[in-house]
């Protein structure tokens, strides 16, 4: 009891001591920032307060509308269709990046010489330029040097390129749609099924049950079935035509140019990305597997499929999550070329009322929503793929 | 883990201790928020200006600002320090401006901004109008659209973060007409979406239309619809903190104004200096201190008509028949010409 070593030298005491101080710190910094911005707040006479959000917007938002929208309408909707937008771009450009990474990833490392260097060119073009830069050039040189309206190349009086945007036509929903769509997920959770208790009877039993043909059979079935019953289709096409005025399309699917020029930069931007997390993916799969796969006689796509993908997807999971934070928070790029996404709209906000803390605060909780919830549910499903361990 | 606890207790109201401490110290230096003092010490005045509007304010081949805006932001340099080049420009977006004032990152901005309540009352301060715009649409003349209701439709270019987005909708909400805006951030961006075809009119300020027109590639495709679809007021804008570098700004947008009123020219100002009339000396600080009750020298008047000139002379340079603008003057002209310039009186 009567040692002189003084407390803060203590084992025991002093990594305490540090932390705390460190708290003290980060929480000095914190308070100074709050306190700064409350300060300053005050002196411009600005309060933090929320409820401008529920006055009238009064300006427009251009064609990319997933709701209702005009301009007598209030804040929030305005934020929400932003909101969308980003959804929109985010959740496409997600699936399409992932799609075609993929693809050049496999690309990369075939044996085939022509496909494995285009996949190296362009991967090494579009990860060693910039995002914005990429995205200027899609819009300015690619969609609008399209054809006027007026003179538009058209596939058929169907499909339509002009720079005022690429018409498609669209499926247009009718009345007996929910019937078939419902027939549709009950013939794909059937499908599920089927081939999960075939392939079981073909494990047990040693014999091949065909389990493709029953969950095609499966499948063909929820498409008759609704037919006989409803004697028509599930909807009616919708064929886009030029407006009377010229200006613009009526029906079909409009692809504007901005969200053209968005979505194609952020995907192929994001898919080079992808393609090398792929390609990282199926090296890091130990080379004995692969050998054994092929001592085994299987196909290189069966031994793509059982062997080497499962095990990649492991490798690949973590990266691939931050490259899709990071393909939802780059479409805050798009303002750039006119799309009306969460920042573009929230920057229209906070300069036409002056509340910036707010604004920001607003943008800030909605992308960290959406990239929570993404990286939530990469999550699970890393867990789900993760080596079981006995 | 009483422990810890107990410690994330004794930290919590240290830190607040402490800041309670430094807090009432920072904010009684910061409430002053003098703005005046702090561009003495500096010996230049920042300035946010625009970039790319011919005219108004751009950057010259030699790489240094010019324009309308540019020369006001001149004249305060010239006023303040006698040298209209201790001037420090920010290129600001239309989206950036306002921000960069009320946190003071530029001193002023003299950036063809519109004076309206609510940009007011967000902590700025508008000094008198230096230029009176009106909202116009420019269309290709191919496009036969004539009038307002022919762009029942359309799509229509605008710059974000401007009166004249809100302007627009307001105007099409009145009349009825539907319309696609196309929103970019940047003017650039909205003319070549215009150029190109993509869009079907572009707006902003009827000058800004105007200088515009001479930059594209063939001006005389285009034209501008005679509709004037709003007010626009374009002032200089300081923050609301410090009332006397609002009053110095106010003064100097007065004495360019003053000064054409009586005549005096950057050319003919030596002539002056033996005036007899009482009100010019008084204005050029011949007699009384009238510079000095705003806390400048009181030959500051000479200074900007010296190193910058009138207010006509400023128009002439920058927009007026010389140039490939050939702006009227119209409203901008002087109360005695039946514009809608007029200064209080130097007294």
């Amino acid at each position: 009891m009567n040692t002189t070593t003084p407390f803060w030298r203590d084992k025991r005491i002093k990594p305490i001591l540090l932390q705390l101080l460190f708290v003290i710190i980060i929480g000095i910094a914190m308070f100074y920032f709050i306190n700064n911005a409350l300060t300053g707040l005050k002196r411009m006479g600005l309060s933090l307060s929320y409820s401008f959000l529920n006055s009238t917007a009064s300006f427009d938002i251009s064609g990319d509308k997933l709701i209702e929208y005009s301009a007598t309408d209030k804040y929030s909707r305005a934020i929400l269709v932003g909101f969308l937008n980003t959804l929109r771009v985010a959740i496409l450009g997600i699936i399409f990046a992932t799609i075609i990474g993929v693809i050049l990833g496999i690309a990369r490392l075939s044996n085939n010489w022509l496909a494995r260097n285009t996949s190296k060119v362009f991967v090494e073009i579009f990860r060693n330029t910039p995002l914005l830069v990429q995205m200027i050039i899609w819009y300015s040189a690619v969609f609008l040097t399209l054809p006027l309206i007026g003179d538009n190349y058209n596939f058929a009086n169907a499909i339509f390129l002009s720079n005022r945007g690429i018409a498609i036509p669209w499926f247009k929903p009718i009345d007996i749609t929910w019937i078939w769509l419902s027939f549709i997920v009950l013939g794909i959770i059937g499908a599920v099924f089927t081939w999960k208790w075939k392939i079981k009877q073909q494990v047990e039993t040693g014999k091949r049950k065909y389990p493709s043909i029953w969950v095609f059979g499966t499948l063909l079935l929820s498409i008759i079935f609704p037919f006989v019953v409803t004697q028509s289709g599930p909807f009616t096409l919708s064929i886009p035509e030029i407006n009377p005025n010229g200006r613009s399309f009526v029906g079909g699917f409009v692809i504007s140019p901005s969200f053209g020029a968005v979505l194609l930069a952020l995907v192929m931007y994001t898919s080079a990305f992808i393609a090398e997390i792929v390609r990282s993916g199926i090296m890091g799969v130990n080379k004995g597997q692969v050998e054994a796969a092929q001592s085994l006689g299987l196909k290189s796509s069966t031994m793509l499929r059982l062997v080497i993908f499962p095990q990649a997807y492991r490798i690949m999971i973590p990266p691939m999550t931050s490259q899709y934070l990071n393909l939802t928070k780059n479409s805050s790029l798009a303002v750039a070329v006119g799309y009306p996404e969460l920042v573009s709209v929230g920057n229209t906000i906070l300069n036409q009322s002056g509340r910036a803390i707010q604004m920001i605060t607003i943008m800030i909780i909605c992308y960290l929503t959406f990239s929570l919830i993404t990286s939530l549910l990469m999550n699970i499903f890393n867990k789900y793929t993760q080596l079981v361990e006995r | 883990m009483k422990k810890l606890s107990l410690l994330f207790l004794l930290t919590l109201f240290l830190t607040t201790a402490i800041i309670g401490c430094s807090n009432e110290e920072a904010s009684s230096e910061e409430a002053d928020g003098n703005v005046f003092e702090l561009v003495k010490s500096r010996g230049n005045i920042v300035a946010g200006v625009n970039s790319d509007l011919p005219g108004f304010g751009y950057v010259t081949s030699d790489g240094s600002y010019a324009g309308f805006d540019v020369d006001f932001a001149k004249a305060i340099a010239a006023a303040v320090f006698g040298d209209a080049e201790a001037v420090e420009y920010r290129p600001l977006s239309a989206q950036e401006r306002l921000t960069a004032v009320q946190t003071g990152e530029v001193d002023v901005l003299i950036r063809n901004t519109t004076n309206t309540l609510s940009r007011d009352a967000m902590g700025l301060n508008f000094a008198p109008t230096i230029f009176y715009d009106g909202q116009g649409i420019m269309v290709t003349k191919a496009s036969g659209i004539k009038t307002l209701q022919d762009l029942e439709g359309a799509r229509i270019a605008v710059d974000t973060g401007t009166t004249t987005e809100l302007n627009l909708a307001d105007t099409f909400r009145l009349l009825g007409i539907e319309y696609e805006p196309v929103v970019f951030d940047g003017q650039d961006q909205v003319i070549s979406s215009y150029e190109q075809g993509s869009a079907d009119a572009w707006t902003t300020d009827r000058s800004g239309l105007v200088a515009r027109l001479e930059t594209l590639a063939n001006p005389d495709d285009h034209f501008i619809l005679p509709n004037v679809i709003s007010k626009e007021p374009l002032a200089p804008v300081v923050n609301s903190s410090d009332s006397k570098w609002y009053d110095i700004v106010k003064w100097v947008v007065y004495a360019t104004i003053q000064a054409e009123e009586f005549g005096i020219t950057s050319e003919n100002i030596d002539s002056f200096m033996d005036s007899e009339n009482p009100e010019i000396r008084r204005f050029l600080g011949l007699e009384g201190e009238l510079g000095s009750e705003i806390g400048l020298d009181n030959d500051f008047v000479i200074n900007i008509i010296k190193e910058v000139g009138n207010y006509g002379e400023i128009y002439d340079r920058h927009l007026g028949p010389s140039t490939i603008f050939n702006l009227e003057r119209g409203v901008n002209s002087l109360w005695t010409d039946g514009g809608l310039l007029y200064s209080p009186p130097f007294r």
